[in-house]
C-alpha cells in the first residue's frame, strides 16, 4: 500500500456518495484484502474485512465501523441546460455557489454549482441565502446535449482536488469520513504479522450520512463482543466555537455519553494514556452523529465506543485533518484489538 | 465563414489548440490588481519575439507598438487611405484578495480587491503570494450553525484565509491571494478563474503576433482595470492613438428564472447570452459607445457572417471608460466574449464566443480606415 497521505488523496478522489458507495468500495477492499483474512460485501453495500483472531471458538469479535460514503448531490431536473439538485447529506447552500462538481451522467461531467443572480430568484429569498433548490449545477453543455447526457436521480459528487498544505495536513472534500478508513487501514497494517486473540472485523460502512443503515446492518450480521465508530470530529478554527472543538493535530477525541458504554471509555482512555496518546474527552450528550448511535441498539444490545479525529471546516470541500492525528486513531485501535482477551468482557460491568 | 472577398482582407489567424493553451496558462496564473507579474512575464515572453517596441511603464502596463505596412497617416488628418494608430487594451489583472492580518496559527484576515461577492469565496481553495502558497476559506460545519444562521449571508469578516496549523510562516501580511481553480474544457465550454480578461490578453498575443497589415497595432496589456481603470488610463496618454478598442469578459447573466405557480417570468436582465456571439457594447457605467465604431462592428459581422449581439446597455465598464476620455478624447468602444459566472471561483464561457469575437475584431481591424470617422460623430 502506498503512504497514508496519497492513500488518502486516493479515497477522497473516489466517488461514493450514500447509498452509492461502490467506487470508493473497491478501493478500500483492494487495500484490505492483503492485510485481512477475508472481505465480504453486506446487503447494504458495506466492506466486511476479517482478521481472524487465534482464541477458542466461539470467539468475540471486535467491530471497528468507519463509514466511507460522502456528502454530495443528486439531480432533480433540467432547467436551459443547467441541473437542478437536491442534497445527500447535510449541505449548507452557501458553501455551494462557485464549488466544482462531477455530474455521474451517462459519463462524468465536470461542472460548477452556481447561484443565479438575486432577479432570477423566488422574491422571498431577496437579501437572504439562496436556498439548494434555487442553485443549479452548469456542466458547459447546450441544452440538448444535458438533457441527452444526465438524467434525474444522477450523482453530483463535489470535485475539488485534495491540497496538500504541508505534509502532515491534508484539505479537500469527503475527509469525512475517508480519514477514518484511512484510520482504520493504518491500524489493520499495524497489525500485520501480529496475533490477535479475538476475530477483528473491519468495516467501512455505508449511508452514515442519511440512515445509519450499513453499520446497523453490518452489526447485526456480524454480531460482534464490542463495537467502536471512528469518526471525524470539529476541529477547532476559524468560525467554530471553541467550547465544542478540538485542535487539530492535538490528538484525537474519545466519546463520552449515552452512546458510549463507560466501561469502554475508562479501557481506551487508559491505553491512550498508557501509549501516551494525546486524546480530549469529547462530551456526546445525546444523539453521538456517528455510526455508534445505530450500532448500540444492534439486537440485544451492544457496548459501543467513538474514536473522533478533529477536522476543520465538516462538510465543506475544503475540510482539513493531520496525518498524525488519523495514525495516532489507527494505532489506538490496533494497540485496543491487541490487548482483548477471554478476560475483557468481564470487565464491562456496569 | 465566408472569407470577404470583395474588401480583400486577409484571413485572421485562428483560434486553435495553440491559443487555448496560451489561455489556459494565463488563467492559471495569479494576478491580483497592483501585482500582474506572473501575467506580465506570459504577455513579454509571448509578444518580444513578434514586436517591433515593447516597454513596461510606470504601472507595469505592457506596451507593445507594432507598424503596420502602407502609408503613414498625417498626425493632425483624418483624411486618405492610410494607416490609423489603433489601440487594444486587454487587463492583464483579476479580482482577489490581500491578507491583512496575521492571526496566528496559519490563520490570516484578508480583504478583497476588486468586485468580489463574499457569498462567492465560502469553501475555496486558494494560492497565496508569487510560490502559490495553498490555502482554504472555511466555514462553520453545518452541525454547529442553527437554523435561523442558515438563511443568514456570510460576511466577508466572518471569513479568514486558512493555510493550516504550522504552516503560518509561509504565508505574510500584504501577499495577494487569488482562487486556485484549474482551467477545464467542459465539452463546447470552458472553466476557469479570471475569464475575465484571459479571453482579452489570450486575443490581444495573437493580433500582435499575427496583425491585420492595415494598422499601426498600439497594444496595451493593462494593468489594475478591477479597481479604477487605472493602467489603461496612463497607457493611452503614452500611445495617444486615433481610435481604441477594449477587449474584455462581459457576465452573461442568461440563467434560466425561477418558476413559480403563475409561470415563469421573463430574464429580461441577461446582459448577454452564451452562444450568441461577441458583445458589442453601446453603453456601460463608463463609456457611450463611438457609434462609428458600433455601426462598423455591426456591419463587419453582417458582411462576414460572424454571430454578434448587442451588450445591454446598463452598468459594468471596461478599460475603454478611462480610454475615452484622455487626451483630446479618442473614439472607442469595447468588444467582449460573454462568460458566466465571472468574479466566482469558476467562470464557463463558450470556446465558439470567443473564436468569432476573435474573427470579428480581426477583421473589423483589416476594414479599418480614417474614412470612418470622415463622418461628425
Amino acid at each position: 500500500m502506498p503512504d497514508l497521505q496519497s492513500f488518502l488523496k486516493t479515497l477522497i478522489s473516489t466517488s461514493g456518495l450514500s447509498g452509492h458507495e461502490a467506487p470508493v468500495r473497491c478501493l478500500i477492499e483492494a487495500a484490505w484484502q492483503p492485510l485481512v483474512d477475508e472481505t465480504a460485501i453486506s446487503r447494504l453495500g458495506s466492506l466486511h474485512g476479517l482478521k481472524r483472531g487465534s482464541g477458542p471458538e466461539p470467539r468475540p469479535g471486535l467491530l471497528l465501523a468507519a463509514h466511507m460514503d460522502a456528502i454530495g448531490m443528486m439531480v432533480t431536473g433540467h432547467s436551459d441546460g443547467l441541473l437542478r439538485v437536491t442534497e445527500i447529506g447535510g449541505l449548507d447552500p452557501r458553501v455551494l455557489p462557485g464549488q466544482l462538481v462531477t455530474v455521474h451522467g451517462r459519463q462524468d461531467f465536470p461542472g460548477v454549482v452556481v447561484q443565479p443572480p438575486s432577479h432570477l430568484l423566488p422574491p422571498e429569498v431577496s437579501g437572504k441565502t439562496a436556498p439548494l433548490e434555487t442553485l443549479l449545477v452548469d456542466i458547459g453543455l447546450l441544452p440538448e446535449q444535458a438533457t441527452q447526457e444526465v438524467q434525474v436521480g444522477d450523482l453530483v459528487s463535489f470535485a475539488q482536488p485534495p491540497i496538500e498544505l504541508s505534509d502532515d495536513l491534508l484539505a479537500g472534500h469527503s475527509l469525512d469520513n475517508r480519514a477514518s478508513v484511512a484510520a482504520v487501514t493504518h491500524c489493520l497494517e499495524l497489525l500485520q504479522g501480529r496475533s490477535l486473540q479475538w476475530d477483528l472485523w473491519a468495516v467501512a460502512s455505508t449511508q452514515e450520512e442519511e440512515t445509519l443503515g450499513g453499520a446497523l446492518t453490518s452489526a447485526f450480521a456480524l454480531r460482534p463482543a464490542l463495537a467502536v465508530a471512528i469518526d471525524v470530529t470539529f476541529g477547532a478554527g476559524p468560525g467554530s466555537p471553541s467550547h465544542k472543538t478540538f485542535p487539530l493535530g492535538g490528538g484525537i477525541t474519545l466519546g463520552w455519553g449515552p452512546n458510549i458504554h463507560p466501561a469502554l471509555f475508562n479501557a481506551f482512555k487508559e491505553l491512550a494514556e498508557r501509549l501516551e496518546i494525546p486524546y480530549k474527552l469529547e462530551a456526546m450528550p445525546h444523539h453521538s452523529g456517528t455510526d455508534a448511535y445505530a450500532m448500540q441498539v444492534v439486537a440485544e444490545g451492544l457496548p459501543t465506543m467513538v474514536v473522533s479525529i478533529p477536522l476543520r471546516y465538516m462538510h465543506t470541500p475544503v475540510e482539513m485533518v493531520s496525518l498524525k492525528d488519523i495514525r495516532r486513531a489507527g494505532r489506538l485501535l490496533a494497540e485496543f484489538a491487541a490487548l482483548l482477551d477471554d478476560k475483557f468482557m468481564e470487565k464491562l460491568a456496569w | 465563414m465566408m472569407p470577404d472577398q470583395e474588401l480583400d482582407t486577409p484571413a485572421p489567424p485562428e483560434i486553435g489548440e495553440a491559443q487555448l493553451a496560451l489561455l489556459e496558462r494565463l488563467c492559471n496564473a495569479c494576478a491580483v490588481s497592483g501585482d500582474e507579474g506572473e501575467v506580465r512575464k506570459i504577455v513579454l515572453e509571448e509578444v518580444r519575439p513578434h514586436a517591433g517596441q515593447v516597454t513596461v511603464d510606470a504601472l507595469g502596463n505592457v506596451l507593445v507598438s507594432k507598424t503596420g505596412q502602407g502609408e503613414m497617416i498625417p498626425r493632425k488628418s483624418t483624411a486618405g487611405q492610410a494607416r490609423l494608430r489603433v489601440m487594444l487594451a486587454a487587463h492583464m489583472d483579476e479580482v482577489g484578495f490581500m491578507l491583512t492580518d496575521d492571526e496566528g496559527e496559519g490563520i490570516f484576515r484578508f480583504d478583497t480587491v476588486g468586485g468580489l461577492d463574499a457569498a462567492q469565496l465560502v469553501g475555496k481553495p486558494v494560492y497565496i503570494g508569487k510560490e502559490h502558497v495553498p490555502g482554504v476559506i472555511g466555514a462553520r460545519p453545518i452541525h454547529l450553525t442553527t437554523r435561523d444562521e442558515l438563511t443568514q449571508k456570510i460576511t466577508l469578516e466572518s471569513l479568514r484565509i486558512d493555510v493550516g496549523p504550522g504552516n503560518g510562516g509561509k504565508a505574510h501580511i500584504g501577499d495577494r491571494a487569488t482562487f486556485a481553480t484549474q482551467f477545464a474544457r467542459l465539452g463546447p465550454s470552458l472553466l476557469a478563474k479570471a475569464l475575465d480578461d484571459r479571453f482579452g490578453v489570450a486575443s490581444l498575443i495573437t493580433l500582435v503576433q499575427q496583425p491585420p497589415p492595415n494598422i499601426d497595432l498600439l497594444a496595451a496589456f493593462t494593468v489594475q482595470e478591477e479597481v479604477g481603470l487605472r493602467g489603461a488610463r496612463v497607457a493611452a496618454y503614452s500611445f495617444d492613438p486615433q481610435v481604441a478598442f477594449a477587449l474584455d469578459c462581459t457576465p452573461a447573466n442568461d440563467l434560466p428564472p425561477w418558476e413559480t405557480d403563475e409561470g415563469r417570468i421573463e430574464n429580461t436582465r441577461y446582459n448577454t447570452r452564451l452562444g450568441a456571439g461577441p458583445a458589442i457594447y453601446l453603453a456601460d457605467s463608463s463609456t457611450l459607445s463611438d457609434p462609428r465604431l458600433a455601426r462598423h462592428l455591426v456591419q463587419t459581422a453582417e458582411a462576414l457572417g460572424i454571430p454578434y449581439q448587442l451588450r445591454q446597455p446598463g452598468g459594468g465598464g471596461t478599460d475603454a471608460g478611462a480610454i475615452h476620455k484622455q487626451r483630446l478624447g479618442i473614439p472607442s468602444i469595447s468588444l467582449s466574449v460573454p462568460g458566466r459566472y465571472l468574479h466566482t471561483a469558476a467562470g464557463i464561457a463558450r470556446l465558439d464566443d470567443w473564436k468569432n469575437t476573435f474573427a470579428l475584431i480581426y477583421h473589423a481591424l483589416s476594414r479599418l480606415s480614417p474614412d470612418l470617422f470622415a463622418l461628425e460623430r
